[in-house]
């Protein structure tokens, strides 16, 4: 069998399209189907840095516009621009990548659920730096004597929770002053 | 030590041989990404926000250096010639996409070769800390000192619920890879990788051969690394990493063992042809290079023969590479057969060091 599209070669190549109007065959010689690799093959080895990237675009932009207008029809999602370094959203969509620090907090009702769609988690649980986040120790740390004052007033151990009770308060205060910026807890 | 003896030598202390679970695990690498508070990251920045970071690096590293006990070697990527970016590539010092645009990136790599800082690659800070064998605490423990160090000092980008702040948001959270370089030839004769590399996702790993690409790879040297960043403390990641891995070592022993019962002669024949041809051949692909080393490593590893160590074949790595022979030749532009002629050279040099039966080897001229 010769070539649908050169005539000249023989076809070693056979593309089976199922689309709205019906079936339609193509036989290919190898030449020909190399134009076609790019339909059949989208990340066929040409640039090997892509993979993730390429991959992570395409989940990007695949699912978000749909997500923005399920969440927020009357917004108009491209007119999120980040004030400090100038990326829309859409931007973010084409690369793949965030333009700055500045960008999680302009994009971070977008940002949650791809969050979870790539790690399955959408908070952070390891490291914290200490001196910028000597602040949001403290504030866990207030949140687990809370916590612990709840139990003990449930159980009755009202000396312990009086005690949890000043504690608390020294720590609140400590933060209304200081706002971490003594670096320790 | 300068930048001149990094980009020289062919002694990588991380491709060392030594180490725990050696014989299987290569090395184990610990990367952190970080970035500083409302400076774009490098791929949005202009050259004026790369050099701020740049500068805000340079002025506080003399310090870090002091108290970590070490000092660094700078690889200023705009200053080096192209080959030698490409030596410091195939060394692992540094990446690929670091080179690509040359301006304002720098990489600090530090005296003992097992810190490497980055600075403006893909984040503006990426800590990487490299160990032989299975060490991937220790490797962390320095690397997290580090990022101690430069955060006393700096003001890096946080978010309570996000964690660290990095430019693509797969490394969002910790901004920790961990990974491990696994020589798994038993796996791959016995026809066993395929179902390691399928199970890796399901444990949120990824495993990738280092050399050649998905569809066939050679050498038979794996990359381990974690896939999740965020929701997960840093130690749990690699504790993660670290029982898979032994796992994988377990497996890859027990399928060499088989392999030394059941096809010892076969095995024994295949260890000892490839040490022959190494030994004599005068043209080496690289491909051809690595498929035999590895089986030679596979015989010292089974104690079939004593020599090449596990030193030489790290030695013996570094010199199968490309950009490393024409760095050597000080040619660009060598041409394949004269790198293939070379590759030979080298590695028969390394072999001739410590021949197993000299006396009984007819003596050669080089």
């Amino acid at each position: 069998m010769l070539c649908d599209e050169c005539g000249r070669n023989e076809a070693v190549i056979h593309i089976v399209q199922a689309g709205p109007n019906g079936r339609t065959e193509h036989n290919l010689c190898e030449e020909c189907a190399s134009h076609y690799s790019d339909l059949i093959l989208p990340y066929s080895g040409r640039n090997k840095d892509m993979s993730m990237n390429d991959f992570l675009k395409g989940v990007f932009s695949a699912e978000e516009p749909q997500k923005i207008e399920q969440e927020a029809p009357n917004d108009e999602p491209d007119a999120l621009v980040c004030p400090n370094c100038g990326m829309s959203y859409e931007d973010f969509q084409h690369t793949g990548k965030i333009g700055c620090s500045v960008c999680y907090q302009t994009f971070r009702r977008e940002l949650f659920p791809l969050l979870r769609r790539i790690h399955g988690a959408s908070s952070h649980r390891g490291k914290i730096p200490h001196r910028s986040g000597s602040a949001l120790e403290r504030k866990q740390h207030i949140a687990r004597l809370r916590e612990e004052l709840k139990r003990t007033i449930e159980q009755e151990e009202y000396e312990r929770a009086a005690e949890l009770r000043d504690e608390i308060r020294a720590l609140e205060l400590k933060e209304q002053e200081g706002g971490g910026a003594d670096g320790t807890v | 030590m300068g930048l001149s003896d990094l980009i020289r030598e062919s002694t990588l202390p991380w491709l060392s041989g030594a180490g725990e679970y050696g014989d299987v695990v290569l090395g184990s690498r610990i990367r952190l990404a970080r970035n500083f508070q409302r400076i774009p990251f490098p791929g949005r920045a202009d050259l004026n926000q790369l050099a701020t970071t740049r500068l805000m690096v340079e002025r506080i590293l003399p310090g870090i250096a002091k108290t970590l006990g070490t000092s660094f070697i700078v690889a200023d990527m705009e200053k080096l010639p192209k080959l030698s970016r490409s030596v410091l590539v195939e060394k692992q010092y540094i990446s690929a996409k670091f080179t690509k645009n040359p301006q304002h990136r720098v990489a600090f790599v530090s005296n003992d070769e097992r810190m490497s800082i980055l600075v403006n690659e893909e984040d503006h800070l990426r800590i990487q800390c490299m160990a032989p064998g299975l060490a991937l605490e220790d490797s962390y423990e320095l690397a997290s000192r580090f990022d101690d160090l430069v955060e006393e000092k700096l003001d890096i980008a946080f978010d309570e619920k996000m964690g660290y702040l990095t430019s693509c948001p797969t490394n969002l959270g910790t901004g920790l890879r961990a990974s491990v370089i696994l020589h798994l030839p038993g796996l791959v004769f016995t026809k066993n990788i395929q179902n390691i590399v399928n199970i890796s996702p399901q444990l949120g790993l990824a495993i990738r051969p280092i050399y050649g690409d998905a569809k066939e790879s050679f050498g038979n040297i794996f990359l381990l690394s974690n896939q999740l960043t965020l929701g997960f403390s840093e130690a749990e990641l690699i504790a993660n990493l670290k029982t898979a891995a032994k796992e994988i070592v377990s497996h890859e022993r027990q399928a060499r063992k088989a392999l030394s019962l059941y096809m010892k002669e076969r095995l024994e024949d295949e260890v000892y042809r490839s040490y022959g041809t190494l030994r004599y051949a005068r043209l080496l692909s690289e491909r051809e290079a690595l498929s035999l080393l590895s089986k030679v490593r596979l015989g010292v590893d089974l104690r079939m023969m004593e020599t090449p160590t596990a030193k030489d074949f790290g030695r013996m790595l570094v010199r199968m590479g490309d950009s490393y022979l024409r760095n050597l030749a000080e040619n660009e532009n060598l041409s394949k057969n004269e790198i293939e002629r070379l590759r030979a050279q080298k590695v028969r040099e390394i072999l001739l060091e410590k021949a197993p039966r000299p006396q009984s080897e007819p003596i050669e001229d080089i």
